[in-house]
């Protein structure tokens, strides 16, 4: 056996030399790009950004998840986007638009001279083709795993069996057009941002089959290799190549129609281990990734990276289904809201720039309200208000998941101790209920077998309705309440037009809410991105829409 | 011989029919379905009401389950719910990745289990013996995931020695033939992604292979101990052969057939997915497929996957089994 | 007919001894007693058992009260002092204490899935050895079912069938133990079978349970004891890897070393106390055991006797 020892010592030896030896090229960017068409003087340059899975599919109307839309965002564009950083609407594939009286029918002017990925023209056509298509869908297509945003923003679909707020598209010219509506609709335009309704190039999703849905009825398999291998869109970037659980790669559009991008190319690598991307980005394997855990926040920081802050465009809550007693007694909602010390646990356990949240909704969006009841932490009117409610029997069954983290909940876990304590303090007795959140929390909490939950939610858009409408438009089982008068302002607020009255309305509405005590909202969190010192020019949105054309290495 | 393997073989499909039945069951009576996973906070009843019943997940799970066996006969295993990707496609793709890291921890494992365990069981009872048998237990008594970090932090990120997540460099390109990077760098003649394949294959590898290293370690050291101490050993050296040719032409010889069969145990045990390794070290194999497949209900890939895996651990055993036979014909297969 | 497990079992000295009554445990504990590795496992182990029954009087303060949660910020865990030896947690408790309860929490965890897994398997083994036949290929198939499949979603159903919970735990992490006491058990049955003094017992009308159990079993009981301090070794392991992967107690205020651990990832560069206490304290107890039962093993086995 000497032998076999001598060759495992020369083996190792050899290892560590190539590892001494090799460990230079630790810088993840590559100055020489491959491809050869680098426009004088460009920057250039590859990033390599760390993701938490890989994306789904690469098609903006199937899907609804962060990883497929961050990909979608740099490849496809909207009619009207949102300005960089905020919620406000500017003009993107469309340079203006106007509505009829009614508000039903909207002419959109295009952009002129713009080519698809595979060089056919952007126009109105495509653009009807697209809307066309969407409206169309049937069968799996039309199911909220797949087609979510459609039926959030229009509704039904050509088949009728719900109606749509969608009528027609009409191509007047190759730069002019029309959508029309069945209805006025003042959330409309800002849905249209949503990046689900990209417009993408016809030809392709036609020649590789985008709506092709093969296997069986009950196992419908999607068959087509659009938003696989050929996701044709107008976007600065253009794809390159994906291999799931290894790398996607998008190579600059050298014949986009606006500022083309700086860089030459940006590789997503899906990490879903949390600590792993923080260690990925500190050994210099990623230049940046996103949702950086509070914990790291001020280490990296410190170390010298740029963390960077989404403005806060989302609520974390404590839900209560009012169907279980002894939710249904209002004095004991309002008890639990006072005795919960929500700005302990936000700066024990939330970055700088998480505020208390009051309301059901962020203070960035219209509707916000400074005249809500004000329920900070005093737990002595906490247990007068249970003496005065005249309940007994104070046990609660508390709901937490056990094994996600949310930007608007980084640790559910540390959540669900603190406020079970606080819980405890007033005289609430409290039993911990938790499960996976795709294993059981999720569906325990919307089949009403949550008595207290934590929640919450990320804004798609920015309009109200997308937060309070979400939860309190309709009696929903998870809520466990039937307040006609909640619903009745909600929708009220929703149909309205002007701006100017919408406010006031989801004001209102903010206050009357806060008064029935549903729930209790704690926080609204900044959640972050990490990069590596010297990228600069990338700007964070509330919605999460985010480029990275303007990305330079520095 | 070969009736055993064929008998083996046929053994297979009740098995493989039995634990197919159990899985799709199992899976389906979990809480959670693929609608939650997919539809996240944005879950309402009537949503999933809509997916399960888009993807018939709302018809009787036996129904569901004969459906399943006939497209299962059409050899048609279906596409993740997840990743829109085909089944068997996506196992196959990965597995060369999965294979590749169990072959880096068993290389570490072996190459370092069994001089180890020789040089303990020689000295037995020195300083040496006493540490090689702490170390190997200490070994299996330390958390995988634990030590992976602790691995990553010292070697990754204070000395930056290796790198931590994948299997080559993001920016680095390879041409993919046969998806294992080490041959597919021979075949593309590109040294600079061999090495890299190797450098990313260490720490990995180490993290994996440690409980292995332990395991055999143990076993070389229990074995050549039985065997030094046959009459047999002690004659030829009361009969003056040297040492070092007794060591190798009677004591390893002899030794080498338990080591052989913990070996391809243990290989079988890896390949069925080192999930928390490839989970920290953004692996992109059958254990991190599984894994999150697991999470996020995918039915499909979990089905597919689970039996892939159960055909690959009792292939490596047959496999086990017929060397051991072969090399031992003492050993008589029934 | 030997198969590569047997002889494997049987180089693990999971064979059955010789019993010739009391020279046996006299020898065992002499060989034990000079062995300088089974000395130091034994003491971690009593230091650790010691230490599980009187957490009470030993923990200085409640391991569950959050008494300290204002000293604590995203970034910043205050780590070892003065008043805190072990430092605060990430929800301002106690380390010390809660290490010390975990003791105990660890304890019952390893006891209570050692024992489900072994009862059950050694009732599949006794079975399959006793009758051997199509009874012995049954459980042997079971038990390769068992192996196959992956833990994550073995635990994940027993998790989801009887809730979540320390129960739940302690299930999913006594099944690996079946197939090992069924092995273990059955190749001890096959072994005595073939002894004389069974064919004589059975020709003289003796019937197989007492057989059974007053003279098969008992011989089979150093194999056992040896097996069942691995088996605590690889429970608290488990335990924490399942704690690990989310699924344990519903109520993370109960003390376990494997939750802490991992609660604590996220905290490794900030507070790595958080980290290194609790993966320190397991890995010191597992190898403790794992020193221990390996010594006894050698102790035990005949075949090393000088």
């Amino acid at each position: 056996m000497r032998q076999g020892k001598k060759w495992v010592a020369l083996a190792l030896v050899s290892a560590l030399a190539m590892a001494a030896c090799g460990s230079d090229d630790k810088d993840g960017s590559d100055t020489t790009s491959a491809s050869g068409g680098t426009t004088g003087g460009q920057a250039g340059g590859t990033l390599v950004f760390g993701t938490s899975s890989d994306p789904v599919v690469l098609d903006g109307a199937y899907v609804s998840d962060g990883e497929s839309l961050r990909v979608i965002d740099q490849l496809f564009e909207t009619l009207v986007t949102t300005v960089p950083g905020g919620t406000e609407i500017e003009p993107s594939l469309a340079k203006s638009w106007s509505a009829s009286d009614d508000g039903t029918v909207w002419t959109f002017d295009l952009q002129t001279g713009v080519k698809f990925h595979d060089d056919t023209d952007f126009n109105a056509a495509a653009v009807c083709f697209n809307f066309d298509r969407w409206y169309n869908f049937t069968g799996v297509a039309q199911s909220a795993a797949v087609s979510y945003y459609w039926s959030t923003v229009f509704g039904g679909f050509s088949d009728g069996a719900t109606p749509s707020l969608y009528k027609s598209c009409e191509a007047k010219d190759d730069a002019t057009a029309i959508i029309s509506l069945t209805a006025p609709s003042a959330a409309f335009l800002s849905g249209l941002a949503v990046s689900a309704f990209v417009i993408a190039s016809p030809d392709a999703l036609t020649k590789y089959e985008a709506d092709k849905v093969g296997g069986t009825d009950d196992a419908p398999t999607f068959d087509g290799t659009f938003g696989t291998e050929h996701p044709v869109g107008t976007g600065p970037f253009k794809f390159d190549g994906w291999t799931p659980g290894d790398k996607l790669t998008i190579v600059r559009n050298d014949g986009y129609w606006g500022t083309k991008a700086i860089l030459d190319k940006v590789i997503f690598k899906p990490i879903a281990d949390g600590p792993a991307r923080r260690t990925a980005l500190e050994t210099g394997e990623i230049q940046g990734y996103d949702l950086v855990d509070p914990a790291d926040v001020t280490a990296l920081a410190d170390g010298g990276y740029q963390i960077l802050k989404r403005p806060a465009f989302n609520v974390g809550y404590v839900g209560f289904n009012q169907a279980k007693p002894p939710l249904d007694n209002q004095k004991i909602r309002q008890a639990i809201a006072y005795a919960l010390n929500r700005q302990a646990l936000v700066t024990a356990k939330y970055p700088e720039g998480a505020e208390v949240a009051t309301q059901f909704q962020p203070p960035s969006l219209f509707g916000w309200s400074a005249d809500v009841p004000d329920y900070s932490y005093d737990p002595e009117k906490a247990k007068a208000l249970i003496a005065e409610s005249g309940v007994t029997d104070l046990t609660i069954e508390f709901y937490y998941p056990s094994d996600v983290s949310r930007p608007y909940m980084p640790d559910p876990t540390a959540n669900f101790e603190a406020f079970k304590a606080d819980l405890e303090a007033v005289g609430f007795t409290v039993v911990p209920k938790t499960a996976p959140w795709r294993s059981g929390y999720l569906d325990d909490v919307d089949a009403g077998n949550a008595q207290v939950y934590l929640l919450g939610w990320t804004g798609d858009y920015g309009d109200p309705d997308n937060f309070v409408g979400t939860f309190f438009r309709t009696p929903q089982v998870a809520w466990g309440f039937d307040n006609q008068e909640i619903f009745d302002a909600l929708t009220a607020a929703r149909d309205t037009a002007d701006v100017a009255e919408r406010t006031k309305l989801y004001e209102e509405a903010n206050k009357m809410i806060m008064e029935f005590v549903p729930g209790v909202p704690y926080v609204h969190t900044e959640p972050s991105l990490a990069f590596a010192p010297g990228i600069t020019g990338y700007t964070p949105s509330p919605v999460s829409l985010e480029s990275f054309a303007t990305v330079s290495l520095g | 011989m070969f009736k055993f393997i064929v008998r083996r073989l046929l053994l297979l499909i009740p098995i493989l029919l039995g634990l197919s039945f159990l899985l799709f069951i199992w899976v389906r009576a979990l809480p959670g379905g693929p609608a939650t996973a997919l539809l996240g906070e944005r879950a309402t009843p009537e949503r999933v009401a809509q997916v399960n019943a888009a993807y018939g997940f709302d018809k009787p799970v036996l129904e569901q389950y004969f459906k399943y066996l006939g497209r299962v006969a059409r050899f048609e295993f279906g596409q993740s719910i997840t990743l829109r990707k085909d089944v068997t496609e996506e196992l196959l793709r990965r597995f060369p990745a999965t294979v590749e890291l169990a072959a880096a921890a068993m290389v570490f494992a072996v190459g370092l289990g069994i001089p180890l365990g020789f040089a303990a069981a020689k000295r037995e009872r020195s300083w040496v013996d006493s540490t090689a048998v702490v170390a190997s237990l200490a070994g299996v008594s330390i958390p995988v995931f634990f030590l992976a970090q602790i691995l990553k932090w010292i070697f990754a990120l204070k000395l930056n020695w290796f790198p931590t997540i994948g299997r080559l460099q993001p920016t680095r390109e390879l041409e993919h033939v046969t998806n294992f990077n080490l041959i597919d760098s021979v075949i593309a003649l590109d040294g600079g992604a061999w090495v890299d394949t190797v450098k990313h294959l260490v720490l990995p590898g180490i993290a994996l292979g440690t409980i292995p290293l332990a395991i055999i370690a143990r076993i070389t050291r229990a074995s050549v101990l039985e065997v030094l101490n046959e009459d047999y050993v002690r004659t030829a050296r009361a009969k003056g052969m040297s040492r070092r040719i007794v060591d190798r032409r009677h004591v390893l010889r002899n030794a080498l057939l338990p080591i052989v069969t913990v070996v391809g145990l243990q290989t079988g045990l890896l390949l069925s997915g080192a999930v928390l390794t490839e989970t920290v070290f953004a692996w992109g194999g059958i254990g991190q497929l599984l894994s999150g497949a697991v999470l996020d209900k995918d039915y499909p890939v979990i089905q597919g996957g689970v039996l892939f895996l159960a055909v690959v651990f009792v292939l490596v055993n047959l496999i086990v089994d017929v060397l051991y036979a072969v090399i031992d014909p003492r050993i008589r297969v029934r | 007919m030997a198969t590569v497990q047997e002889h494997l079992q049987s180089l693990m000295g999971n064979r059955v001894v010789e019993t010739s009554g009391s020279s046996l445990t006299l020898e065992t504990w002499r060989r034990l007693r000079s062995n300088r590795i089974a000395m130091v496992g034994g003491a971690v182990i009593l230091f650790f058992v010691l230490v599980a029954i009187f957490a009470p009087w030993l923990a200085p303060h409640d391991p569950r009260a959050n008494t300290w949660f204002d000293q604590i910020r995203p970034s910043s865990v205050p780590g070892p002092s003065q008043e805190h030896w072990f430092g605060l947690d990430e929800s301002g408790r106690d380390l010390l204490s809660r290490i010390i309860y975990g003791a105990r929490t660890s304890l019952i965890i390893g006891i209570v899935s050692l024992a489900i897994g072994a009862s059950i398997g050694a009732v599949f083994g006794v079975l399959a050895g006793a009758f051997g036949g199509w009874v012995d290929s049954l459980v042997m198939r079971i038990t390769d079912v068992l192996l196959s499949v992956p833990s994550l979603l073995l635990a994940l159903s027993v998790a989801a069938v009887i809730g979540q919970s320390q129960m739940a735990v302690m299930i999913a992490v006594a099944v690996p133990n079946i197939p090992l006491f069924a092995r273990l058990l059955r190749s001890s049955m096959m072994a005595e079978r073939e002894k004389d003094y069974v064919s004589a017992a059975v020709s003289v009308g003796i019937k197989r349970r007492p057989l059974v159990m007053a003279h098969i079993l008992p011989n089979s009981l150093g194999p056992m004891i040896v097996q069942g301090t691995l088996a605590l070794a690889t429970a608290v392991i488990d335990a924490a890897a399942l704690s690990f992967l989310g699924l344990g107690s519903a109520d993370p205020g109960v003390p376990e070393w494997g939750r802490m651990l991992a609660n604590a990832q996220r905290y490794l560069n900030v507070a790595p106390h958080l980290c290194l206490i609790p993966g320190f304290v397991i890995f010191i107890t597992v190898l403790g055991f794992n020193l221990f039962g390996e010594s006894l093993r050698e102790a035990l086995d005949p075949k090393l006797r000088r």
